[in-house]
């Protein structure tokens, strides 16, 4: 399909206009974050910009928000860990070594309904589990939330990458005496490295993001930057300026991922849907 | 017994060393962390509910007191117009955005399989909405949406119009709400169909050229039914995602005015937790997954039948 001049020009246009509409709302949020609330609430076009919301958001005495955003590390960072490792070892298993069928086709089948069941069905008894466990309002219960949520996605690209892998350069090392571990360890694990960075890349963006059980499962000791968010947005108090700026520091984790590994991301994206 | 000469010539093997032993065992336990987790974390949990769906659960000096109460929630549940509310909103939201989201996300990838020195920047920037909090998407929303000094507001005031409550009338909220959900997640199906078209082959189109196909039948007799299957792929899970539909949502209106923007997870969450009625959100938490069950089912059975058809 070739199009004429005219019609490749107007397809440009389009496009430019999609990522215009896509930018407008972030724009309109950063400039937010750099007004003082006079500006903010006249819709000033020419402002005196300043930090005092990056401040107040972090430093002021009633702001949880240097807790929350540890918090959202912590959980982001030893979800991801846990994630590549179980994912890793068990795609592995899967997609490399002799399953009954029946076994395989009721875990994979389990596996896609429990990604596809909306969250919040989940979250009830999760919390009576979590606070039986004494994981209540702690980071590690969290955590285990955002494994299994993690777990399904993350799977299917290490099995799928798996899948476009030859056998034959784990033929090679076993003859060579390498064992199943070393062999999994030495040559297996190097040669999908672009699998498992779109694992990785996606687990700590999706825990980072993730609301719904962070919501449910902390109070405010292992409360994460969404929860904090929305707790900031039901204030009465009208905090548009600290609001805007903790929005538009949530995402920096986005772009900068987007900026260094677009190609693994829209890999992985694509592959959880296209499997 | 007598040895086979050859195995007699190879060297005997004695009682296999623990590493060895385990080694032999390696499939087992690399998949042993996958099948904990699976049955601790979704088994456990699902079985749990099926027990929370058929009790009162009370908390009682940080005890949790389960009391049997037999078919109670199911009766509570025939009676219950709210969640016949939520519904209908939820599958008239995912109507709307999916519907929403395919065509546009369809033509803004032919378009850009057709510009492909854009593509590469127009993609990236397109693809921040699917990576940043669904939180923060809501605050920015809610922020645009704002009586006093949001965008749209401001654009209404430009030309002397009255402005509008965007999330607090009954009339628009619902609308705003799907607003931002398409906003959210066009992009995705504009990976998908980017990521199709990409790999279709080249042949077919071809053929089409040389034979004098128009650009419109090119592409309305050859593209579109080679990218049949990534449609209807990008279609069922557009569609189970959007059903789950929650943060925006609670952000933007928490669901009003009154049950204007009321959906599923949003409310089964309120009988959870502000309601604390754990036994009857159990017992919608599993009307909603048979649901979900039965749609995915229904949906790849008729896919392959039409397709098998073809």
């Amino acid at each position: 399909m070739i199009l004429t001049r005219r019609w490749s020009a107007v397809g440009s246009v389009v496009l430019a206009l999609a990522a215009l509409v896509t930018l407008v709302p972030f724009i309109f949020t950063f400039l937010n974050s750099i007004k003082y609330f006079k500006d903010i609430v006249t819709g000033a076009l020419i402002f005196q910009p300043t930090l005092v919301n990056y401040d107040r958001l972090f430093f002021s005495k009633q702001s949880a928000f240097i807790v929350n955003t540890t918090n959202s590390l912590i959980i982001a960072v030893v979800s991801t860990t846990l994630v590549l490792a179980i994912a890793t070892l068990g795609g592995y298993s899967l997609e490399r070594f002799r399953w009954p069928r029946r076994f395989t086709g009721i875990l994979a089948g389990w596996i896609l309904l429990f990604h596809m069941i909306p969250g919040v069905t989940m979250v009830g008894p999760f919390y009576l589990m979590m606070r039986g466990l004494g994981l209540y309002d702690h980071v590690l219960g969290v955590i285990l939330s955002h494994i299994v949520l993690n777990l399904p996605l993350s799977l299917w690209i290490v099995q799928s990458f798996l899948a476009d892998l030859p056998v034959e350069m784990e033929e090679a090392a076993r003859i060579d005496g390498a064992s199943n571990l070393g062999t999994f360890l030495r040559v297996v694990v190097p040669l999908i490295a672009p699998g498992l960075a779109a694992v990785a890349i996606l687990t700590f963006v999706f825990s980072w993001n993730e609301f719904l059980f962070a919501l449910n499962l902390t109070t405010t000791k292992a409360a994460t930057i969404p929860v904090g968010i929305a707790k900031f947005a039901q204030q009465y108090e009208v905090r548009y300026g600290e609001m805007s700026a903790a929005a538009f520091f949530a995402t920096l984790p986005a772009v900068i991922f987007l900026t260094f590994a677009q190609r693994q991301i829209v890999k992985g994206l694509t592959l959880g849907a296209l499997k | 017994m007598t040895a086979l000469p050859l195995e007699a010539s190879l060297p005997r093997p004695g009682r296999p060393s623990l590493r060895e032993w385990l080694d032999q065992r390696f499939r087992y336990w690399a998949l042993a962390p996958t099948l904990v987790v699976l049955l601790a974390l979704t088994v456990y949990p699902l079985i749990q509910l099926l027990r929370m769906s058929v009790s009162t659960v009370r908390f009682a000096e940080g005890r949790v007191i389960w009391i049997y109460s037999g078919l109670d929630n199911f009766r509570t549940f025939l009676t219950d117009s709210t969640f016949l509310a939520a519904m209908r909103n939820t599958l008239l939201f995912v109507i709307v955005v999916v519907a929403c989201e395919m065509v546009l996300g369809l033509i803004l990838a032919l378009i850009a399989s057709q510009t492909p020195r854009l593509a590469g920047l127009v993609r990236a920037i397109l693809m921040i909405p699917i990576l940043v909090p669904a939180i923060a998407i809501g605050t920015v929303w809610r922020l645009m949406y704002n009586f006093e000094f949001g965008i749209f507001n401001q654009v209404l005031r430009l030309f002397g119009l009255p402005p509008q409550n965007w999330t607090g009338s009954a009339t628009f909220a619902l609308p705003a709400v799907m607003v931002v959900d398409i906003w959210h997640w066009t992009a995705f199906i504009f990976l998908l169909m980017l990521a199709g078209i990409e790999s279709l082959p080249i042949e077919p189109m071809e053929a089409a050229r040389v034979d004098g196909a128009s650009n419109w039948q090119l592409l309305r007799h050859v593209v579109l039914p080679l990218l049949r299957p990534t449609i209807l792929v990008a279609l069922m899970f557009r569609t189970i995602f959007a059903f789950k539909v929650f943060d925006e949502v609670f952000l933007l209106t928490g669901g009003g005015p009154g049950n204007a923007t009321e959906v599923v997870s949003l409310y089964i969450n309120r009988v959870f937790f502000a309601q604390s009625r754990m036994g009857y959100g159990a017992f919608l938490s599993i009307v909603t997954i048979l649901l979900t069950a039965v749609f995915v089912v229904l949906y790849s059975r008729t896919v392959r039948r039409r397709s098998s058809a073809i």
